[in-house]
């Protein structure tokens, strides 16, 4: 497969789980808003500390309101990370590779992306609860997940876009975790308080867990969720899960041993991986949170960059491997 | 919907005859338009529309930052074009392509018509379309011209002129694969009826005719694009699909060794056929433009040295140079000694003094073209032009005369057209599009483009032109 293409189809793979996921993160706070003791103030902050963009969000913003900080995650141009931004890279990768997709696959994309395009604000904002527009963004690329599963062959155009849909699942199921992070409670002492309890719920329901972590786990609480979100290996949204599922599309594109590596991203997944298969909850919490989850975000910059080198990146020295 | 009420006096209408009784090969489809409701087919026209922009069936407007990508609007009503008809375009096409790449591999090698005074040599040598370069290179299997799409008029009476031989990388073959494909969906029963013959194997002919370039048993085949931006990006990548091929741009390629390699995930991998479709002078920086960043350094080695086909061969642009094209029927007479089946469009050229003279003469009747723009630039267009417009031109004739050709304005056919709820004329061209691989093929249906303004006579996409499906008949 040509470098660019490859390149083209992982970063697709990403900015649509990236539009998913943050039509995700609206979502949870909108849950947890909803259900907050009447008088007490709705925080909004916290999806965009946990974005990671907040210095792009301070230059334009000054307050954290519903409305501004909702736009800027939806519809704002200037943010390379807004759900639109985001559709609309998609929709570009899409394009450059069209000849490898299947045309249910890019006739769906275009269509979202022609969607969000002509949506204005207005049009959300005047259901009053914007949260069915929301899901329709969700829908939109698990029905594109499901075309691609019945429509795309197995080749190696398909492992690397579910390398880029994987990593980026990782990495925002950990930001997930830290909307909870940043959430804060009135006063230490509600830790394990019913509000508490809603949070994580909220939390819970925003990545489609909730009814399966009642059955696998039972009561709710903070360690639980977190083991569950970060750990669990049933869990098709858990960061291990996720690293798991991205080493073997890996292994798959470059046709290597399950616990070897041939390369610096196999190299560098496989350990942080591997970190994570032996640590529990208690490491998590031990190492806090929040710096816990900060690094497990920083390896997975680490690893995309080393994707990047490895096998996108024009090399300067031609015809240093697989010489004719 | 009521026809009763259109008018097309004096022009010739590819549906209704002068006494307004509609010709035979359209009846069928007249019979089913008779009894559609006029809001029926303002339905069709709109989901039509939908599906294009859902495909994504678009092209970019260049310099246009709001909206940049258009659907090229394409009207419901088709175009028919009975058996017998076709059969002479075809046997006028096949000929034309035949003596144009006898002539193309003439002049960059013995240059047999140029001695024989046939053609000026002065007007090839000094047209920027002629590449030093590719002096003494013969392609693969001798062929330069490996696909055209030959503009055609209908004057008043009907007959067929060719306007323009375009033979560099013709682009709309899409349009005409996809647009048959929205009419399908739209009038399949009368489609069936009317006996139209399918176009939808073209793509597969593209791709065997590529191969055919190479001896390889397997030739790895790619589509050359310039890129996303580029306007006809949609059709490069639909080709590319429909193929299978790879399409690629110019970074995912290197020379090495007079060999063409593509950057894989995996490493270096040969390709051996190339469907280019970026401008000669792009192609490499090495041998031409030395700016290009679209072109592949070292191609043009690669190409001479018979390790990598490329479709069109470079330097086929000077046969469809304007000035050139005036020596067509010549040069059909010469190379094949026949008397050229396709006419050409009466041309004056202004570089000979006294056609010259009545250019200037008479410019207020004439369409002036440029020799080599293309797109509906560069041109007047007489009787609907100013005094001002006139005089320019007079003026910029006279500073260069060999760049300017003239010839008188024709009257295009019209073909019915929906305009919001009714049916009314407008004028129509036709381009079929022909491959020349161990056979010279033409493909029976071709992409008819429409001048959408009431009475207007361009019919470019880049000028507000529309399109239509064309039915060739069995």
């Amino acid at each position: 497969m040509l470098s660019r293409v490859a390149n083209s189809i992982y970063w697709l793979g990403r900015y649509l789980e990236r539009a998913e996921n943050y039509a995700r993160f609206i979502d949870v706070n909108f849950n947890l808003m909803l259900d907050l003791p009447p008088g007490m103030k709705a925080q909004w902050e916290p999806l965009i500390l946990a974005t990671g963009d907040l210095e792009l969000y301070s230059k334009t913003h000054e307050d954290f309101d519903r409305r501004s900080v909702i736009h800027f995650m939806t519809l704002d141009k200037s943010n390379p990370n807004s759900i639109l931004s985001t559709v609309t890279y998609a929709r570009e990768n899409a394009r450059i590779i069209r000849e490898n997709l299947s045309k249910e696959t890019w006739e769906k994309i275009n269509e979202l992306y022609h969607v969000l395009n002509q949506t204005t604000e207005r049009k959300i904002w005047d259901k009053k609860d914007p949260r069915s527009f929301f899901e329709h963004i969700k829908h939109s690329t698990q029905l594109l997940y499901g075309l691609a599963d019945s429509t795309v062959a197995r080749t190696e155009g398909w492992y690397f876009r579910t390398l880029g849909m994987y990593l980026e699942r990782a990495d925002k199921t950990s930001r997930i975790l830290d909307v909870k992070y940043h959430m804060l409670l009135p006063t230490p002492q509600e830790v394990g308080s019913p509000l508490d309890f809603l949070h994580w719920t909220a939390l819970l329901k925003s990545v489609s867990a909730f009814n399966t972590y009642r059955r696998m786990y039972g009561i709710i609480d903070a360690g639980g969720v977190l083991e569950f979100l970060i750990f669990n290996r049933q869990f098709p949204r858990s960061v291990y899960f996720c690293l798991k599922e991205a080493e073997d599309c890996l292994h798959m594109i470059s046709d290597s041993k399950t616990h070897e590596f041939k390369n610096g991203a196999e190299k560098e997944l496989g350990a942080l991986r591997s970190k994570l298969a032996f640590s529990d909850i208690n490491d998590i919490i031990n190492g806090g949170l929040h710096e816990s989850i900060d690094e497990i975000q920083q390896k997975i910059n680490i690893i995309s960059t080393e994707i990047q080198l490895n096998f996108f990146q024009i090399r300067q020295t031609p015809f240093t491997q697989n010489q004719q | 919907m009521d026809l009763s009420n259109y008018q097309c006096t004096g022009l010739y209408d590819e549906m209704f005859q002068e006494d307004g009784s509609c010709r035979p090969h359209y009846r069928p489809f007249e019979k089913l338009l008779i009894k559609t409701h006029p809001k029926k087919l303002k339905q069709l026209q709109f989901s039509a529309n939908k599906t294009q922009l859902a495909m994504g069936m678009t092209f970019n407007v260049y310099h246009n930052e709001e909206g940049l990508e258009k659907i090229l609007h394409l009207d419901i009503i088709p175009r028919i074009i009975p058996n017998t008809e076709w059969l002479q375009l075809e046997a006028g096409l096949k000929q034309r392509i035949n003596a144009l790449n006898h002539f193309i591999q003439d002049i960059y090698n013995d240059q047999n018509i140029l001695n024989d005074g046939i053609v000026p040599r002065d007007l090839i040598e000094n047209s920027k379309d002629f590449l030093k370069p590719c002096m003494g290179v013969t392609p693969p299997k001798g062929i330069w011209c490996h696909i055209t799409g030959t503009d055609l008029i209908r004057d008043k009476n009907g007959e067929y002129f060719v306007l323009e031989d375009n033979l560099r990388c013709p682009s709309g073959v899409s349009y005409m694969l996809e647009s048959r494909e929205i009419i399908k969906k739209a009038f399949p029963n009368v489609l069936n009826k009317s006996g139209v013959m399918p176009v939808s194997n073209y793509p597969a002919r593209l791709l065997e005719m590529l191969q055919h370039l190479s001896d390889k048993e397997k030739p790895v085949v790619g589509v050359l694009t310039p890129g996303i931006y580029n306007s006809a990006y949609y059709e490069h990548s639909y080709l590319a699909l429909q193929m299978g091929a790879e399409l690629v741009t110019g970074e995912d390629l290197i020379v090495k060794d007079k060999k063409v390699y593509m950057q894989t995930t995996k490493g270096f991998e040969p390709i051996d056929v190339i469907y280019r479709r970026i401008d000669d002078t792009f192609l490499d920086p090495l041998v031409f433009n030395p700016d290009s960043m679209l072109g592949v350094t070292g191609i043009f080695e690669a190409f001479k040295a018979g390790n990598i086909a490329l479709a069109n061969a470079p330097g086929t642009g000077v046969a469809d140079d304007k000035a050139v094209y005036a020596y067509v029927p010549d040069i059909i007479k010469y190379y094949l000694n026949e008397e050229p089946i396709l006419k050409n469009v009466p041309t004056y050229l202004c570089r000979r003094p006294e056609e010259r003279q009545y250019v200037l003469d008479h410019i207020e009747e004439l369409v002036v073209k440029e020799t080599n723009a293309a797109g509906g630039y560069g041109m007047l267009i007489g009787p609907k032009a100013t005094p001002e417009e006139h005089e320019k031109f007079r003026k910029l004739i006279t500073d260069n005369p060999s760049n300017y050709i003239a010839q008188p304005t024709l009257s295009l056919s019209t073909v019915p057209t929906l305009i919001e709820d009714t049916v009314e004329c407008r004028h129509v061209d036709l381009r079929p599009y022909i491959l020349y691989g161990d056979q010279i093929d033409v493909v029976p249906g071709a992409l008819s483009r429409v001048a959408l303004k009431k009475g207007s006579l361009v019919v470019n996409s880049s000028q507000g032109g529309g399109s239509k499906d064309t039915w060739v008949l069995y």
